[in-house]
């Protein structure tokens, strides 16, 4: 299904605007993430598109050919996963899955047979007569989605799918969910404010800030071409580098550092993984913290710019703390983007 | 030793306290089958008692049992679309709505006997039928009722699983049905153990309200004592032992099965 939603904003009886006029497109099968920190408006645009919130006047939501902005919710087809999940505790797994099914009045045998599929799917098979209260954390959040996807709805929303659960296992079921969803072959739309999680299983991820969408594209293009230092910073923490630009040489504390283009106007910005430790860089730091985080080490430097400028260390031995370190940083690793923006 | 001595008072502390609220009700059940009570148990046992309290009050046990159930099925009608109306909508109105709800707990049942006697008293159809009595009944027992369900309600996060219910395809009717309800049953349980228990024991409320052809189980205990034999009034308390304690049994287990149930 094509979804499509435009000038849709939605503001609190207070005065509140939690999300100002937004348009969203989502192509059928595409898995979207509105991917930004807490408060951004992102849970408010799921529950609009659910039918869950009522936006303001002169909204309009699309589900292919068929506006669906006065429908109920009951009403819209919709699958959502809800970050505490909602499973009903009177139900057992089984009957919980089969509800959606239940309502859509499907003959008893029909709901069995259907109930069997989504459970081998999600490998459920064992827990199935178990109450739900009886299941751990990443067992609910399987029977949620085996619930949300049972009735085939037009669209899936999932909101915060992953974060009731503890980290090691998050990580495990975000690969597992990125990959039910594309065997789903389902469009789905995902609430997120993890950028690792929203990369690993969007399609599309849009990044919204303060009630608006402020870019949206492949988890590559918000990586590499960010449009605003929001994006930036929030898609792989970019770090500022606060200098002065003449014509393509930037000049900070540390030394000085050639841009990939014409830099006056503009800010620029780096990322950890690209500030290489070279002994034929042209900046002059000093060691001031080291992490070790397993794979590499994380490496705080001073004297380049004025907060610390951190790098990726993937070699064997790290640098000590008070040691000065020459700094490489390659022209095209660095992201110009015009001054004066957010 | 000193564990033993501890052990000994405590027993004899606790079989003091069972003693001294079973002895009066043990020497009450025995005047009731006793042949004459002034001439002690010597005189033999006897049911003749209880057949004659039968014959004098079948009525106000029927009168009581259909009482006792028509107060159920109205704070169920009335009390469970109220506290789950109370449930979704927290806030200061829904505070003092539940404060009024609960205000016939504080007023005495005399005072609101009164009241209502002062408002309906003038309709006579009313005022001399068993549905006068109802209505003081339900409106003693009714905050029992929303309470607990209102208690159970609020322990669950009624709204999301409404939500969850309604992505699902539920209308309205069908999310209370399939979900409010079965989610407030220890609620419901509890509540309708305390309403029919109420109902069956009240005594003061009714006594104002009732006219001498609806005599409540508890009215005509009163009846009784004041104007029968004391053999006859203590089968009358017999008769009454016989027909609570089961009927709280019997709700007391399903209370606690549903509470197993929804755990």
């Amino acid at each position: 299904m094509t979804f499509r939603l435009t000038n849709t904003a939605k503001t609190y009886p207070d005065g509140t605007r939690a999300l100002l006029s937004t348009k969203l497109t989502v192509k059928n099968g595409e898995i979207v993430s509105l991917l930004g920190p807490s408060g951004c408006g992102k849970t408010t645009l799921l529950r609009i598109i659910a039918g869950l919130e009522t936006p303001d006047l002169g909204s309009d939501i699309w589900f292919d050919e068929d506006n669906v902005t006065s429908l109920p919710v009951e009403r819209r087809n919709v699958g959502m996963v809800f970050q505490s999940y909602a499973l009903f505790p009177n139900m057992s797994v089984r009957a919980n899955i089969g509800y959606g099914l239940k309502m859509q009045k499907l003959s008893k045998p029909e709901i069995e047979t259907r109930v069997s599929e989504v459970l081998e799917m999600c490998q459920l098979q064992k827990f199935s007569a178990r109450a739900v209260n009886a299941l751990s954390g990443g067992q609910r959040q399987r029977v949620a989605l085996a619930r949300a996807i049972a009735p085939r709805p037009r669209l899936l929303l999932l909101d915060e799918p992953l974060s009731a659960l503890d980290a090691s296992l998050r990580e495990s079921l975000r690969d597992e969910l990125a990959v039910l969803l594309r065997e789903f072959n389902i469009t789905a739309i995902f609430v997120t404010h993890d950028q690792d999680e929203a990369m690993a299983i969007a399609d599309r991820v849009a990044v919204m800030s303060n009630g608006r969408i402020v870019q949206s594209g492949t988890p590559e293009e918000l990586y590499r071409h960010p449009n605003s230092a929001f994006v930036a910073g929030f898609v792989g923490n970019a770090m500022r580098l606060d200098g002065k630009c003449t014509g393509s040489v930037l000049t900070l504390e540390g030394g000085g550092l050639r841009l990939p283009g014409e830099g006056s106007g503009n800010n620029v910005f780096v990322r950890a993984e690209d500030v290489r430790i070279d002994d034929n860089g042209s900046l002059c730091g000093q060691v001031e913290t080291i992490t070790f985080l397993g794979t590499h080490y994380r490496i705080g430097i001073k004297g380049i710019t004025p907060n610390l400028l951190t790098s990726i260390f993937a070699g064997q031995s790290a640098p000590k703390v008070g040691q000065s370190v020459k700094v490489a940083i390659k022209p095209e690793a660095l992201i110009l983007l015009p001054a004066g923006e957010i | 030793m000193i564990k033993s001595k501890t052990k000994i008072l405590q027993l004899t502390v606790t079989l003091t306290a069972c003693a001294f609220l079973f002895v009066p009700i043990i020497l009450s059940v025995l005047a009731g089958v006793t042949a004459n009570y002034f001439q002690g148990i010597s005189s033999g046992f006897t049911l003749k008692w209880v057949f004659r309290v039968w014959e004098l009050y079948a009525d106000s046990i029927f009168l009581s049992m259909r009482l006792a159930f028509s107060c159920l099925i109205m704070t169920l009608i009335i009390g469970l679309p109220a506290a789950y109306g109370l449930a979704r909508n927290p806030g200061w109105l829904s505070r003092l709505l539940e404060e009024f709800i609960s205000l016939p707990l504080a007023v005495p049942g005399l005072a609101l006997a009164l009241a209502l006697l002062q408002l309906y008293g003038s309709m006579k159809g009313f005022r001399t039928s068993w549905t006068f009595i109802l209505v003081g009944h339900v409106l003693y027992t009714m905050p029992f009722m929303v309470r607990s369900i209102l208690a159970v309600l609020a322990s669950i996060d009624l709204k999301t699983l409404e939500e969850g219910a309604a992505t699902l395809g539920a209308s309205p009717w069908q999310r209370f049905r399939d979900i409010v309800v079965p989610n407030a049953m220890p609620g419901i349980l509890a509540g309708a153990l305390t309403v029919v228990t109420l109902s069956i024991g009240e005594f003061n409320l009714t006594w104002m309200l009732h006219t001498p052809y609806l005599k409540t189980l508890p009215v005509g205990l009163a009846d009784s004592y004041a104007s029968m034999r004391l053999e006859v009034a203590s089968a009358y308390t017999l008769v009454f032992f016989v027909l609570i304690v089961p009927l709280l049994m019997a709700m007391q287990w399903a209370s606690a099965r549903a509470q197993r149930i929804s755990q």
